[in-house]
């Protein structure tokens, strides 16, 4: 019969959903827990959040992420958009096999090259690594996700709606931010997120290019737990969490909102 | 006069993210190459012979003169770093295989569910893509250690009365590998199977096909571009990871990944994980062109 949801599907998301969650959950939960070893319950405490608050360390850290992810993210956004625009837009220009090439290889590059290789590139023109270094580093392989989101949303754009806004005699700039934009606005947003994210939660190319000073979160925690499993640990764990989780999902509320607006619009 | 402007403003939308990818992710390449080639020297920076503008042409050609394969000639000498990318290969394809056999059964699920649950299914499976690498993979730590919750649950069901070693096994690193990737394997997957037209599948089984042979004779060759980029994009990254064998998988888990990152920060061998780095490039080269083939034609098939 058409359309029946077989109880194999519903086993197989049921186990599929299960698999993915149950870590987080339990991360989460024992991130409560009273006693120092993480996997024995002893009764619901929120220490380890005091304790998490307290350390200055990783307050620091927290707060060189912050920055660099809000910095990064923002650049890659304009950055990627504009790779996205060109490799839409612009079909013939010298060089564009080379182009698409380098926006597409940073998504599948394993990240032990591509630090090692910002690294040297950094000691071989003489800059400082540090705070720069790793923003620089976040935008490069950020900015190429970036380009992807906003790209997908540029080939179901209708085209005809920018040509008629140049027909009327716009210049191709403000057709760009009066026409295009609103309408990929929501991919950009995305866009955004998704560097924010991913500057929040790099390890391997933020070791490689910070120097003295700008230690981020995760080299902070991965540090922490090269010494041993901590609650505090899990404490930072859960609020990064519910930080990206309620960002997540507002986001794709607000997406939804805008759209039943749209759809509204165009009934009445 | 607009024209002009409208020409400088197409040039710079090109020019600018072009030159920044050229600078930050090409040139470096480069570098890296370069340094491959140079010998390791107690110094900073730590190899030589160093490119300064200071030493003018005679300098550079005598700089040019010291340049050697060595480092490749140590990398296939030294059984350590053969085996590495050997293992690295073989987890990677491993996990790549067991990522898909894990994630299809999801996509399927979520392309054959009511269309009204499809964007919330979609949300859940990227929710935890979207939460961190590094904590995902930390969780696993707590569940799988001798003492870990599986443990405590398996002993409590009374299927071991000996706790399992998994952690810091090879085993544990397939299990951080499917668990980290399986999004994106799940995602290109139900793109792939969300758009077929499941009446083919029965006009088959009215046919009298059975319904395994209608999977294999019809769904799964249709859905086999999702398989193939889901594939890549789990398998490429895989080969040179370092977070989940450095994490999970121990000492005894060798990984080139982990091997790059050891002999840059434990040994300081810059132009040794110079070469390890080439080396695992050009081993990657042939499927990230695939990937990149794929992804291209997929596009212009979307346009």
């Amino acid at each position: 019969m058409a359309g029946t949801w077989g109880r194999f599907n519903v086993v197989a998301l049921a186990l599929g959903f299960a698999f993915l969650y149950l870590p987080i959950v339990l991360l989460v939960i024992y991130s409560f827990n009273e006693s120092r070893l993480v996997t024995v319950w002893a009764g619901f405490s929120t220490k380890w959040y005091v304790a998490m608050l307290n350390n200055r360390g990783l307050m620091d850290a927290a707060w060189v992420t912050a920055r660099v992810a809000f910095l990064s993210a923002t650049v890659a956004t304009v950055l990627g958009t504009m790779a996205a625009v060109a490799l839409t837009r612009y079909t013939r220009f010298r060089g564009r096999l080379l182009f698409s090439g380098i926006v597409f290889a940073p998504l599948v590059m394993p990240e032990v090259i591509t630090g090692l290789s910002l690294l040297l590139l950094f000691v071989a023109i003489n800059f400082d690594r540090g705070f720069a270094t790793v923003t620089i580093a976040h935008i490069t392989f950020s900015m190429c996700f970036v380009a992807v989101v906003v790209q997908s949303r540029l080939i179901t754009f209708d085209r005809s709606l920018e040509e008629a806004a140049l027909d009327l005699g716009a210049t191709p700039v403000k057709a760009f931010f009066q026409v295009t934009l609103p309408v990929i606005l929501p991919a950009v947003i995305a866009g955004w997120m998704l560097a924010f994210t991913l500057s929040l939660d790099d390890l391997v190319i933020a070791s490689f290019t910070s120097g003295p000073g700008a230690t981020t979160l995760p080299m902070k925690i991965y540090s922490q737990v090269r010494l041993g499993v901590t609650p505090e640990i899990n404490a930072v764990s859960t609020v990064l969490i519910a930080i990206v989780t309620v960002g997540v999902v507002v986001a794709s509320l607000a997406n939804k909102r805008q759209d039943v607006l749209r759809q509204r619009e165009a009934a009445e | 006069m607009a024209r002009l402007f409208s020409m400088i403003g197409s040039r710079l939308v090109i020019a600018v993210p072009y030159l920044w990818l050229l600078v930050f992710f090409l040139v470096p390449f480069f570098i890296v190459f370069k340094i491959s080639l140079s010998q390791t020297a107690i110094a900073m920076p730590p190899y030589l012979p160093v490119f300064g503008l200071e030493e003018g042409v005679s300098g550079f050609v005598r700089n040019l003169r010291d340049l050697s394969f060595e480092n490749y000639l140590w990398l296939f000498e030294d059984a350590l770093y053969v085996n590495a990318y050997l293992s690295s290969l073989v987890i990677a394809a491993v996990s790549t295989l067991l990522t898909l056999l894990v994630g299809y059964p999801i996509a399927y699920g979520m392309a054959r569910a009511p269309a009204a649950l499809r964007p919330l299914l979609l949300m859940l499976v990227i929710l935890p893509f979207w939460t961190s690498f590094l904590i995902r993979v930390y969780a696993w730590i707590g569940i799988l250690k001798p003492e870990g919750l599986l443990n405590q649950f398996l002993a409590f069901l009374g299927i071991i009365d000996q706790p399992l070693v998994i952690l810091n096994t090879t085993s544990a690193v397939y299990i951080g590998i499917v668990y980290s990737y399986l999004p994106f394997m799940v995602l290109p997957l139900y793109a792939a199977l969300e758009k077929m037209d499941y009446s083919l599948i029965e006009a088959a089984q009215d046919l009298g096909c059975p319904p395994l042979t209608a999977f294999w004779k019809i769904t799964f060759p249709l859905s086999l571009p999702g398989v193939v980029a889901g594939c890549m994009l789990v398998f490429i990254p895989a080969v040179g990871e370092f977070v989940i064998p450095d994490l999970l998988g121990g000492s005894r888990t060798l990984m080139i990944g982990k091997t790059l990152w050891d002999e840059f920060f434990f040994n300081r061998d810059w132009p040794v994980s110079s070469a390890v780095a080439v080396v695992l490039l050009l081993i990657l080269v042939v499927p990230i062109a695939y990937f990149q083939r794929a992804q291209a034609r997929a596009r212009e098939e979307e346009s």
